[in-house]
Order: structure tokens, then C-alpha cells, then sequence
């Protein structure tokens, strides 16, 4: 683990038995206790994750909406302040630069939140299409952590930290300048695991604080620390997409079944044009989900019809929630239809398949 | 870390037990924990040959199929199907829940395993 790039709470991996992996780059733990334990306790109780590696890009300036608006699918005229959206940062052609959430200060000051892998690339992008505009651009990912705390026991856990009442932060908005335990902090009523939960974020120097206040309130009621293993296992169920699995720059939002984050009569956004010709040409191809009686699908495992093959799998799990083989794979579109019998190669053998509704797992957000 | 007295061990952590002309495999605790919570196991069928080193059988965690590699050369004369309903009894008990059993083909391969001792100096070295 060598040169590897470490978080401020790399030290309470280590104490608390985390499995430590190279992911990105970043020395993280896929799992400490094991990923479906883990995995059970943020659906039954709560989890914490440390995601101190995404990366967190500043955008302020007097066109600073105008220039969000351009660079992302998502419609931002909606977005009051101290809300959050989900989007996409497109290239021209319609293929994705990155996932990411967008944090509303103000119309001049917006807090954009991007995948660890994709710094450097991202950061490069918004600089690059910002040039054009009044606004100043800062990577401040280096100066940032975050904690995840996931589960629908997250708000009771956090709420003996704070004086702050968290019932008043509702699904996808944030708080700055937030107490918690003594910590000034952003919280936002938001995550990445289909559950109710928080993302919290602070300087690095005050992350461990946080965690520990968490897990010591936390662990008489279920709270587990939770490896990248069940972040992974948990999105997944709850058909939330993965950059490099389900969306890249090779497959489109639309494609993903992720239209309802790209507003394509929202003004002028980079990648519009494309998308609105892949729309109006009709897609040729998009993901389903689909369940197997034999054997366990993974990520890149080609999809047959008969002979011919129909696509890929972007991501395949047995599912610890619902103990099924279920998988994410993106296919020819006419052999989308739920019920439609295909094949996924495993190892050169060929296990039978049932397109089934993407929808695994219903989500249980506090709206 | 549990090594079991009377089995023998191979570099790829599987263990086997010895019983006439017949082995049976498994892996050791030492594997089970490192895969971690096993999904499921692709068993070979009854009367399939493998040579020593052949992949024998696909074990399933949450994050990753791995193969296992047969340290023995022989035909699968059984296989231990409970592991198709419970995978997650080879974590529980790895040494109790055997995989496959194999006639031997060449009795003089086991003489290239570890003894328990053996392995325990491995895995910690591997450490």
C-alpha cells in the first residue's frame, strides 16, 4: 500500500480493522467486519462511511449560475438555496465527464461535488469551459473530508450532536456553518445507499473528531463503520449508478435510464445537441435489470441472445438484501422487454437470464 | 488463524484429508477469511478429471469470484452439494465443510504439500 494517497482517518481504519485496498489511487478499507454485516446495518440501522476522497470543486463569481447551468444537464434555475441536485457534466458528444452533486450557496457561490477517480479530469473540464465566464474556479478537494452516516437510525444518531434541529433538513438540502460536536460543519440530507442519511463535511484536521463522536453515540445503536465493499453493494440495490459501470464516456445518461437528471429544454448545456439527436433518433441501446437461477453476474460479463451478443453488465451482485442474483447490463434495446429470456457468459459458460424491472430495492428517503 | 493437525496444505490455501485412495478439499482459514463472506460455490460434476493446478471449483464473495486451484491430480468422485444451499458454511467451518472429493492419480503429489506446521510458518510469512 505503498504511495498510496491517504485520508485523515486512514489511523481509525487501521484501529477499527478495516481491510485496506488501493481504490483510485487512495488507500481505503473495503470492508471491516465484512461487507454483508455491513451491509445490513446501514439498511437496519446506520453505517458510516469515510468518502474523504471525492473531490469538492468551488465555483463563485457573478456568472457563476449561468456557468453551472452550461456545464451541467441538470436544470439549476430550479435549485433554491442550500439545496442540492444531482446531475451529469457532459462532453459534446453526449457521453458523461462525470456524475456529481451540485450544492446552491447563492447564485454567485455553488459547491460541486465529483467521483475521487475523476479530479484531476473534471477539474481540468470546469476550468477549461469556465474561461468564457466571470467566475473563479477552486479545487479544494485536498482540503476537504466527509463522512457518510447512512441508515434510517442516521438522523437519531447525529441529532445527540447537535443543537441544530435535523428534522428541518429535508431530503437533498444542506446546512452550513453546522455544531457538530463542537465541529463547524456542511451537513446535507443526502447519500449514496437508498437510504435516509447525511453527508457531513469539514477540514481535514476535524474529520477524526467527527467520526469518533459518531461511532461513540452511534454503536448502542447498531452503528457499524462501512467499507467501500457495501457502499458499492447498497448503491447497487438501490439502482443508483456507478461512474465507469452504469454511465462514462462511452454511455450516455439517456442510454442509463437517466434521463430525468438531463432537462433538454433547459437552456444551452454542453452535450445538449447530442442528446437531443440520440433522443429524437431513438436510443439503440440502454440498461436493464435482469436475474439469474445460476450463477453470480459481474461487472463487464458479456449478454447473449441465442448466439448473438446483445451487450455487457455493468454491475452484478447477489444481492445481500434481497439474496437474488441480480444484475445491471446494458443491451440492445429491443431486447429490453421485462420477461425476455437471455444468456450472461460466465467463465465461457452460458447461464439462462430474465430481463426484470431495475427497480431492486425501494428506496426509503425522508421526503 | 486456525490450522488444523492431520491435513495437508498446499501454497494456495486448500487443505486436504487423506483417506485411502481418496482425498477430500478444502480451503483454509486463512482463505475463507481473506475472500470474505462467501455467495456461492460452482461445484465441478462427479467424474470430471483434473490435472494438479487445474482449476477445480469458482468460489463467490460479495466482491469476487476466485478459483480455486486442485493441489492433486484424480477424478471428482463427490461433491459436497449442501455447499449449494449454505456457501456461507465454508466461513463458518472451513475445515468441517470439505468441497470436493478426489481419487488420487498420483499418490506422490501429496509429498509436495505442507505439513500443518509448515503452513502455519507460511501464512505467516505471508502476512
Amino acid at each position: 500500500m505503498e504511495g498510496l494517497k491517504k485520508t485523515a482517518l486512514f489511523k481509525c481504519h487501521e484501529d477499527q480493522g478495516g481491510k485496506i485496498i488501493d481504490f483510485q489511487g487512495w488507500a481505503l478499507p473495503v470492508q471491516y467486519e465484512g461487507i454483508i454485516p455491513e451491509h445490513e446495518a446501514v439498511r437496519e440501522k446506520a453505517g458510516i462511511f469515510d468518502v474523504s476522497h471525492m473531490g469538492e470543486v468551488e465555483v463563485v463569481g457573478e456568472e457563476a449560475s449561468d456557468f453551472v447551468q452550461y456545464l451541467v444537464t441538470n436544470d439549476i434555475t430550479v435549485l433554491e438555496e442550500q439545496q442540492v441536485l444531482y446531475s451529469f457534466m457532459c462532453y459534446e458528444d453526449g457521453g458523461v465527464v462525470d456524475d456529481l452533486l451540485v450544492y446552491k450557496y447563492s447564485d454567485k457561490h455553488y459547491l460541486l461535488v465529483i467521483n475521487a477517480s475523476n479530479v484531476e479530469k473534471d477539474f481540468n473540464w470546469i476550468q477549461k469551459n469556465g474561461e468564457q465566464f466571470d467566475v473563479e474556479i477552486k479545487n479544494i478537494s485536498s482540503e476537504i473530508s466527509e463522512v457518510a452516516l447512512q441508515g434510517p437510525m442516521a438522523q437519531e444518531i447525529l441529532q445527540q450532536l447537535t443543537q441544530e434541529d435535523l428534522s428541518e433538513i429535508k431530503f437533498f438540502y444542506f446546512k452550513e456553518d453546522i455544531d457538530i460536536a463542537g465541529v463547524k460543519c456542511i451537513v446535507s440530507r443526502t447519500g449514496y445507499t437508498g437510504e435516509d442519511g447525511f453527508e457531513i463535511y469539514t477540514e481535514n484536521n476535524n474529520i477524526t473528531k467527527i467520526w469518533e463522536k459518531i461511532m461513540d453515540v452511534g454503536a448502542s445503536k447498531g452503528l457499524k463503520p462501512a467499507g467501500l465493499g457495501a457502499r458499492d453493494t447498497l448503491r447497487f440495490e438501490a439502482t443508483l449508478p456507478l461512474y465507469g459501470n452504469e454511465i462514462s464516456s462511452e454511455i450516455t445518461p439517456l442510454e442509463a435510464g437517466l434521463g430525468f437528471f438531463v432537462k433538454l429544454n433547459s437552456d444551452d448545456f454542453i452535450g445538449k445537441e447530442a442528446l437531443v439527436k440520440q433522443k429524437e433518433e431513438g436510443l439503440k441501446r440502454k440498461i436493464v435489470g435482469f436475474e439469474m437461477k445460476k450463477g453470480i453476474p459481474r461487472h463487464g460479463y458479456e449478454v447473449y441472445k441465442g448466439d448473438e451478443k446483445i451487450g455487457f453488465v455493468t454491475t452484478g451482485y447477489f444481492s445481500p438484501t434481497l439474496e437474488k442474483k441480480i444484475g445491471l447490463a446494458l443491451i440492445d434495446i429491443d431486447q429490453g422487454q421485462i420477461g425476455n429470456q437471455i444468456s450472461i457468459k460466465v467463465r465461457n459458460k452460458m447461464f439462462d437470464a430474465e430481463v426484470i424491472s431495475k427497480r431492486f430495492y425501494k428506496k426509503n428517503y425522508k421526503k | 488463524m486456525k490450522v488444523l493437525e492431520g491435513l495437508l496444505y498446499s501454497e494456495n490455501h486448500e487443505w486436504v484429508r487423506v483417506e485411502g485412495n481418496k482425498a477430500y478439499l478444502g480451503i483454509t482459514d486463512y482463505a475463507q477469511h481473506a475472500l470474505g463472506d462467501i455467495v456461492y460455490i460452482e461445484l465441478p460434476e462427479e467424474e470430471e478429471e483434473f490435472d494438479a493446478e487445474d482449476s477445480i471449483c469458482t468460489i463467490e464473495s460479495v466482491k469476487a469470484a476466485s478459483d480455486i486451484y486442485t493441489p492433486v491430480s484424480g477424478t471428482v468422485v463427490e461433491i459436497n452439494e449442501d455447499l449449494e444451499d449454505d456457501p456461507g458454511a465454508v466461513n463458518a467451518d472451513p475445515y468441517e465443510n470439505w468441497i470436493v472429493c478426489i481419487e488420487l492419480s498420483n499418490n506422490s503429489e501429496l509429498e509436495e504439500l505442507m505439513s500443518p506446521e509448515e503452513y502455519k510458518e507460511y501464512c505467516e510469512k505471508e502476512e
